[in-house]
């Protein structure tokens, strides 16, 4: 895992104490709501519904034992007992009081954790694989590239002041579970055609108000390049955006205004220009020193065999959450936090301080976040299994849902946040509680279902292969229906339906919609692959249905 | 423009820890039962006019009027917004105001 060098442990401190300054400052009327928000902002600290929420950032999703048990201990000590895990790997807190926040930040810091780059128009916390350095189909571990970009971006003076928030993702597979092409700007790692290792540059990728998939900028980047070439198309962004329109401001809009080849000509220019300067050339052994921080563990030689247990239950939980590792014997265990009836993305403080303990118990390192809302063992012994399966069993994290129906991506929604217009939690639960079914789940396979209560999308409802977009209608909560949206490295942006449905509706129009599938599905097709097959009218016309009775 | 309705209440967060308040008689209470409710748009501008003196006092945040409505003898506000910030999350029963007492308020 990476450890701060004397450098991040300055700048976080600092931070710390800045913040705590500006905070008795605001307290102490010195500085007016107007002054401080950006400041609160830029350490992650939003005033939402019921209370401030305070975000803190993951990178590229790895948490150590000691980091989750700090988050316990921040949830129980200065919250209601549970976070929230998001859709960009971070953790929220609900219940936040702005007096305590200082306080929390030092909790924070000591365990090499911030708020920074969270919020505000920044470049934000950088995203990675959840299997990074476990899967044997990547060609490197993607979270060095990530931290070096972090490192690059924290303080970057150019930067400080962007037009709109800026997300990179960073992934090392053919297979994308990062939702790369839905981001700002993306890195793929890949291999060109002499064999060597570089990079893949995506721009332009976005959801909220008015989604896109990100295209090539360039297909081949030199490793010493990379941060030249992502200054270079962030100075096309910084000085080229819209700032005179909120809902123009991200790079989506520019590369799909000025097209990409514009797009590519003008990164190409500053490109040779920062180049030419030479001060951004990344030499490999700095590259070398950063991928020593995520060297994989010392793995043991140990059988392949697959485990097995007297519970009848940890065969479904084996083949449903558990992917192949890199490693003979061991293997990546993803534990769902989408327990039926659940808030997705949600933990309790007990849970967080049980799966620490977890770690320590069966020599893991490490814990990652998905932005798929769940948590991931990234390297567990697979004779461990068993009894890992049995105590995430007991703390009720042992839903063998990865990727099936009741794997639901949600944002806080209405229930909490001060954006929203509709609520996503209780849409979640009831979808989840129709489809409870193993077995039904089992036959369905793989269908991602994502909602978003407000059209900034935090919810990934475009990438669902069902999208789900609450709406309001004169104080009223409606939900749109989309369909044939995909995270993945087959993405695409989901088609509205038609008409929204009520609260009390969406449930069994979304069900209306599976069971459509699973009429017209060849063998072997996904939810996805069928709708791309056939289209939007027959799953129309069946979630429509009841409504069009009704109004007969 | 949306007309204002008919039945108003004023309502900010608390600058320290966010919490929802509700104006009364010039001052702040934690629920929505005790609010003022006004049914003039004259006495709503005035409270919330009344209200930035508590904003340049570093009390409140955010002052705002809602609109809310008379329903089979309860109050309840228009939008489900207000409804959920009144009460706590609709999916956690056990957190926020409506722990300590029922949103509906008999009139």
């Amino acid at each position: 895992m990476y450890r701060y060098d004397e450098f991040d442990a300055q700048f976080v401190k600092e931070r710390v104490a800045q913040f705590r300054y500006q905070v008795e400052r605001r307290l102490a009327g010195e500085l007016t709501e107007d002054e401080f928000k950006p400041l609160r902002l830029m350490n992650g600290l939003y005033l939402q519904l019921h209370a401030y929420m305070l975000r803190v950032a993951v990178p590229y999703g790895t948490l150590s034992g000691k980091q989750l048990r700090m988050l316990a201990h921040i949830a129980r000590k200065y919250d209601k007992g549970y976070g929230h895990f998001t859709t960009r790997t971070n953790i929220q807190f609900n219940w936040i009081k702005l007096v305590d926040v200082p306080d929390i930040l030092a909790d924070l810091a000591s365990v090499e954790m911030h708020c920074i780059q969270t919020s505000g128009n920044c470049i934000r916390n950088v995203t990675a694989d959840q299997f990074a350095g476990a899967t044997d189909e990547e060609i490197e571990d993607p979270r060095p590239l990530s931290e070096i970009i972090r490192q690059w971006s924290s303080l970057h003076p150019e930067f400080v002041f962007l037009a709109r928030k800026f997300k990179i993702a960073v992934g090392a597979t053919e297979k994308d579970r990062a939702a790369l092409l839905f981001h700002d700007m993306a890195v793929q790692i890949v291999k060109n055609a002499e064999g060597r290792t570089g990079y893949k540059v995506y721009a332009g990728g976005g959801m909220g108000r008015t989604p896109y998939i990100a295209q090539v900028m360039r297909e081949f980047v030199e490793r010493e390049d990379i941060l030249a070439y992502l200054e270079a198309v962030l100075r096309v962004y910084n000085q080229d955006s819209r700032r005179d329109n909120i809902h123009k401001q991200r790079i989506k809009i520019l590369v799909n205004a000025v097209g990409i080849e514009e797009m590519r000509k003008r990164a190409d220019r500053e490109f040779v220009e920062i180049k030419a300067n030479g001060t951004l050339q990344l030499p490999q052994e700095e590259l070398d020193r950063i991928a020593a921080y995520f060297a994989p563990p010392a793995f043991e030689v140990l059988s392949n065999e697959e485990p097995t247990s007297l519970d009848p239950t940890f065969k479904n939980w084996l083949s449903q959450n558990v992917s192949k590792h890199r490693a003979p014997g061991y293997a990546i265990a993803t534990i769902s936090l989408k327990p039926i009836g659940g808030v997705p993305g949600d933990a309790t403080a007990e849970q967080m301080d049980a799966l620490a303990e977890l770690l320590d118990e069966y020599g893991m390192a490490e814990i990652r976040v998905s932005h798929e809302q769940n948590l991931v063992l990234p390297h567990a012994r697979k004779k461990d299994l068993p009894a890992i399966y049995k105590k995430l069993k007991a703390l009720h994290l042992a839903t063998p849902n990865a990727g099936l129906v009741t794997d639901i991506i949600a944002c806080p929604g209405l229930d909490y946040c001060d954006l929203a217009n509709a609520r996503s939690i209780p849409i979640a639960q009831d979808i989840a509680r129709r489809f409870e079914n193993l077995d039904r789940q089992h036959d369905i396979g793989e269908l991602k279902i994502k909602i978003s209560g407000c059209v900034n999308a935090c919810g990934h409802h475009h990438a669902g292969h069902i999208g789900i977009l609450g709406v309001d209608k004169k104080g009223v909560e409606y939900y749109q229906l989309q369909l044939g949206g995909s995270g993945a490295e087959d993405a695409s942006i989901g088609d509205i339906m038609g008409p929204g449905f009520t609260a009390h509706d969406i449930g069994p129009a979304v069900e209306r919609v599976v069971d459509t599938y699973v009429k017209l599905r060849h063998n072997g097709e996904r939810f996805l692959d069928t709708y791309r097959r056939v289209g939007m009218e027959p799953f129309k016309n069946m979630a429509y249905l009841e409504q069009m009775y009704a109004a007969h | 423009m949306a007309a204002t309705p008919a039945l108003q209440v004023l309502t900010a967060n608390r600058l320290r820890d966010g919490d929802v308040v509700y104006w009364r008689n010039g001052a702040w209470v934690d629920h929505f039962r005790d609010a003022d409710l006004f049914d003039s748009k004259a006495s709503a501008d005035a409270a919330l006019a009344a209200a930035q003196a508590f904003v340049k006092g570093r009390v409140v945040v955010n002052p705002y009027l809602f609109g809310v409505r008379n329903e089979a003898g309860r109050l309840r506000a228009i939008e489900e917004r207000e409804i959920v910030r009144s009460q706590g999350p609709s999916i956690r029963r056990d957190l926020g105001k409506q722990v300590m007492d029922s949103f509906d308020v008999q009139i």
